[in-house]
């Protein structure tokens, strides 16, 4: 077992724990933000930059301080390691950072988007975004493509985390969809005309981060924090069956995977759970999902949330160690 | 580079039409996979791509590409990734000559951006625009790693170096009078032993 | 000074072939290490050289080479990173293109040393003339024992394979190199793991750049004491130094370590000064990646020393008032060009060639590049000014890969050593780009 040091919280994990594993383990502010890194996902993590910690000591070997901050989620922890996030006025400007650089782009058409509510870019930007814009150049703009008529893509929300095509690939067969070309025009899209169609594509939307990716089937139907989250579940070959419906009184508008407090699907389900089971006697309703993520939909009390405090579980909060 | 902030990609279309390369290639691209120990096949995705451009019509059209991915045993999206990341690679058809000339900083100072110019007025046509007789499309391209003898150009791999206005016009003349005849550099497929 | 060590047989005719390269004493040194030292020995020798990457970093060879695992029991692998994309920088080319046999020397050095049997040469596509050189250049060493099974009837066995790019400076980066030898796109990995331990094919790696490479031969020929004993201080040996610019004899030349930047830039032996008598204005000396230095800076230390070409000398003063002798890309200007001109056209380079997987370098690239764009043409604000230095620092240090760095130092540096040209830009199109050039492009 590895000894590391959280701001200024001590905690004991396994050898080969990420630092986010082990902030997530502790819970609380000091759990980095994640727009990329996937639990469920091989290879995900790494890209997004907004999980960036100082390592304030190597380890109880080697107590040097690494050079660049480090990103939490694809770091391994060391024995006596020292790790500085909310303690690190670096690490907070650094993340400022990487919040306008997902934003300078990125439409800000939260009024119109199926995600609003339940959104980590927004969660993020309401952390650490800025109140105001600095640029004045014309965000960029991609052609539609049209996926299918389960699934909309809306590249222009894109934050290029890689997480579709992860799942795509370790969920499906021939996966269909890509990350084409590079650069700031790095592009999801299926190169061809075809619909992504497959048993398991409607996870995608799950892992999408932002709006992105969102379900055609519940498309402009309700705003998420209208709807009741409740765990049902039904006899499926495909799956578990074990999904969150989204209800309004006895309407299912929508079903997801069952996502935890850190937003990530306990287990990936199948498009005929997803899509086709809209009808509520297709499901036995367990009772309502406590929604442990800090966001509109749990809590409707952001006059609660400080600057810098977003993303974690309501219950259990560990305060950073002054 | 994109105009503005629109994005200028667009969808591509499967024709089926069939492809292949000759007995001759094929022999070749077999023997480029074994460069590669045995299940990374994929490796010889690179090389095999420049020789399909260069052998199947000087593009990379997605019949091409999706019978690369056979010939790999790769999944075809795999292929589409790694064509649109790479320069080098053409997703359209191009004319018989590509200009790609360097514009960056050191081609720049030494009039790279005038050469350019200059080409464009000559040929009447913009960047990534083709002649209407398919004889030359106009490329700007990043850094050749040429400086010392900047401005410099490729057409077709082939590199022109010291380019001057006059040079260039020169070059594009000797290109015209050689139509109909094959260039004299060596093709990818030959450069391998 | 003028001393050649890697060059020495450049100007002989015909010694791109065997038969010449070996009638001049080529493939002696690698007589010498297999037949007469052990493996260990060899990777000594280099150690004790002092050698240092010549592709940018500057990291010590012998040192990388050290951190190969060697307890596991995949193959090693050696690749050579000939993707030489840096603007200002054609030295490999030149290397390659001349004297191909002398890479294949150090190669065969280096995978011995290794324990290497497989050795592939990652050569950036665009040079596909050399890939034909190289590849004939391996199939004649072959012929004559010097690849392939038990080389000179040792025990030692080696293959090298050529494998091109296709158009990716990013593939310069040791694990983008990887992957894109995997026949995938040229996304930087993630680090930990280094390749040393999960390289190509997730086995041990070491990637080591061209001259690197092939200064490993005059190493084994002279010994490691020998070569250490040449340049000054930490930086041994001789360097291809390429310039380019405004000067008039802008080439490839081989410098030892300590010369001048004034007896380089001015001498008949290298630059042969300044073109058509201009003054000199700026130099970038290591590669466009680095910190741009003005004429003062380049040829004293902001101390007053002369400033050399050493790794130290080069980057005394920090950012502050020092560079970095990165790959050895001189690029030279004088008092015509353009700072505010130039800064943007290598900003829209690294616009272009980011990868686009981590924010930062994706999307600040491409925001530093509208907004000096905008400067360029007249449409800058004063406030511009300082929003790049802090775009800057938001991407610097930042990113999985150090092309957000790349990206970032010539933009800083240009700001805080030539402000007041930038300042006199707002609102004001550039004066002193004289092409009279409209880009047609939405600002």
């Amino acid at each position: 077992m590895f000894k590391i040091t959280i701001d200024n919280i001590l905690i004991e994990v396994e050898e080969g724990t990420t630092i986010l594993q082990a902030a997530r383990m502790i819970g609380g502010k000091v759990v980095p933000p994640a727009m990329c890194y996937y639990t469920g996902l091989k290879g995900s993590g790494g890209k997004c930059r907004s999980c960036l910690v100082k390592v304030a000591k190597g380890s109880a070997k080697d107590p040097r301080p690494m050079p660049k901050l480090v990103a939490s989620c694809s770091t391994p922890v060391q024995d006596g390691m020292v790790v500085e996030n909310t303690t690190s006025a670096e690490v907070q400007e650094a993340r400022k950072g990487v919040v306008e650089f997902l934003l300078i782009n990125h439409p800000l058409d939260c009024p119109v988007c199926d995600q609003a509510g339940e959104c980590d870019l927004q969660d993020l930007s309401y952390g650490f975004g800025m109140e105001e814009t600095n640029t004045r150049e014309p965000r960029r703009e991609y052609p539609v493509v049209d996926i299918g008529p389960l699934i909309k893509l809306h590249m222009n929300r894109c934050i290029h985390c890689y997480r579709c095509v992860l799942a795509a690939e370790q969920l499906t067969k021939k996966r269909a969809h890509g990350m084409l070309y590079r650069g700031d025009t790095m592009e999801i899209s299926t190169f061809i005309q075809t619909a992504i169609d497959n048993d398991f594509s409607g996870n995608m939307i799950d892992v999408c981060p932002v709006g992105a990716l969102t379900d055609k089937t519940f498309r402009f139907k309700s705003r998420v924090w209208f709807l009741n989250p409740m765990n049902a579940h039904r006899e499926c070959s495909k799956c578990s069956g074990k999904v969150t419906a989204w209800m309004f009184g006895n309407e299912i508008y929508r079903i997801t995977g069952r996502k935890d407090q850190f937003g990530e699907v306990e287990e990936f389900i199948c498009n005929e759970c997803r899509f086709e089971k809209k009808d509520i006697n297709d499901w036995v309703i367990d009772g309502p999902r406590k929604i442990k993520r800090q966001s509109v939909i749990s809590s409707n009390h952001y006059e609660e949330l400080k600057k810098g405090s977003i993303i974690h579980p309501i219950e259990g909060t560990t305060e950073p160690q002054e | 580079m994109e105009k503005g902030s629109k994005v200028n990609h667009h969808l591509f279309v499967r024709e089926n039409k069939a492809v292949s390369f000759s007995d001759e290639t094929l022999a070749k691209i077999r023997s480029l996979i074994r460069r590669y120990p045995e299940g990374r096949q994929k490796s010889a995705l690179l090389p095999v791509l420049h020789i399909a451009q260069e052998e199947l019509g000087g593009y990379l059209s997605v019949d091409t590409m999706d019978y690369v991915a056979s010939l790999l045993g790769i999944n075809p999206m795999e292929v589409y990734e790694v064509a649109t990341f790479y320069s080098m690679f053409y997703l359209e058809k191009m004319g018989k000559y590509v200009l790609e000339v360097c514009h960056t900083g050191p081609c720049a100072i030494c009039g790279g951006e005038e050469v350019l110019k200059h080409i464009k007025d000559y040929l009447h046509i913009e960047t990534g625009e083709t002649t209407p007789d398919g004889m030359f499309t106009l490329k700007e391209v990043e850094c050749l790693g040429a400086c010392g003898n900047g401005p410099v150009m490729q057409v077709n791999t082939e590199f022109y170096e010291h380019m001057t206005e006059k040079q260039v016009e020169k070059v594009i003349e000797e290109l015209r009078q050689k139509q109909g005849e094959e260039g004299t550099s060596k093709g990818w497929a030959e450069q391998f032993s | 000074m003028g001393r050649a060590i890697l060059l020495d047989k450049v100007n002989i005719p015909g010694i791109r072939a065997f038969e010449v390269y070996r009638a001049h004493g080529g493939y002696k040194p690698v007589d010498k290490g297999l037949r007469e030292m052990t493996a260990a020995q060899v990777q000594q020798e280099v150690i004790k050289s002092g050698l240092r990457g010549r592709g940018g970093a500057g990291f010590p060879t012998g040192l990388k080479w050290s951190f190969l695992d060697r307890k596991s029991d995949k193959p090693r692998y050696l690749v050579c990173n000939a993707d030489e994309s840096e603007p200002g920088t054609f030295k490999d080319r030149y290397l390659m293109e001349k004297l191909p046999h002398l890479l294949i020397e150090g190669l065969i050095l280096s995978s011995y040393a290794l324990g290497v049997k497989t050795c592939y040469i990652y050569i950036r596509g665009e040079f596909k003339y050399l890939v034909g050189i190289l590849e004939t250049a391996i199939r004649e060493a072959k012929k004559n024992n010097y690849l392939g099974e038990r080389i000179l009837g040792t025990d030692f066995s080696l293959e090298i394979y050529v494998h091109p790019g296709a158009g990716a400076y990013i593939c310069g980066e040791e694990t983008a190199l990887l992957e894109s030898l995997e026949g995938k796109r040229g996304n930087p990995r993630i680090k930990p793991p280094f390749p040393a331990y999960k390289g190509v094919y997730d086995c041990p790696t070491v990637v080591n750049n061209v001259e690197t490479l092939a200064t490993v031969a005059p190493i084994i020929s002279m010994g490691g004491e020998t070569y250490a004993g040449i340049g000054t201080g930490k930086s041994t040996g001789t360097k291809l130094i390429s310039a380019c610019g405004n000067i008039n004899k802008p080439g490839v030349y081989e410098i030892e370590m300590g010369l001048p930047t004034e007896d380089f830039i001015y001498s008949e032996e290298y630059c042969g000064g300044m073109k058509n008598d201009r003054m000199l204005k700026a130099v970038i000396p290591g590669g466009s990646s680095v910190p741009i230095l003005p004429a003062d800076l380049i040829l004293n230390t902001a101390k007053g020393q002369p400033r050399l070409i050493t790794y130290e000398s080069l980057s005394e003063g920090e950012f502050e008032s020092g560079s970095m002798l990165g790959s050895g890309g001189f690029i030279v200007f004088d008092e015509d060009a353009c700072i505010v001109r130039n800064t943007w056209n290598l900003t829209r380079f690294y616009r272009h060639e980011s990868c686009g997987q981590c924010s930062p370098c994706r999307e600040g690239t491409g925001w530093m590049e509208k907004i000096l764009y905008r400067i360029e043409h007249g449409q800058g604000r004063m406030s511009d000014i300082d929003l790049l230095v802090r775009i800057a620092k938001n991407i610097e240090g930042n990113t999985i890969c150090p092309l957000g760095d790349a990206a970032a130092w010539p933009v800083a540096s240009a700001i805080r050593h030539f402000r007041g040209e930038f300042e006199a830009h707002i609102n004001v199109p550039c004066t002193m780009y004289n092409g009279q050039m409209k880009e047609e492009r939405a600002l």
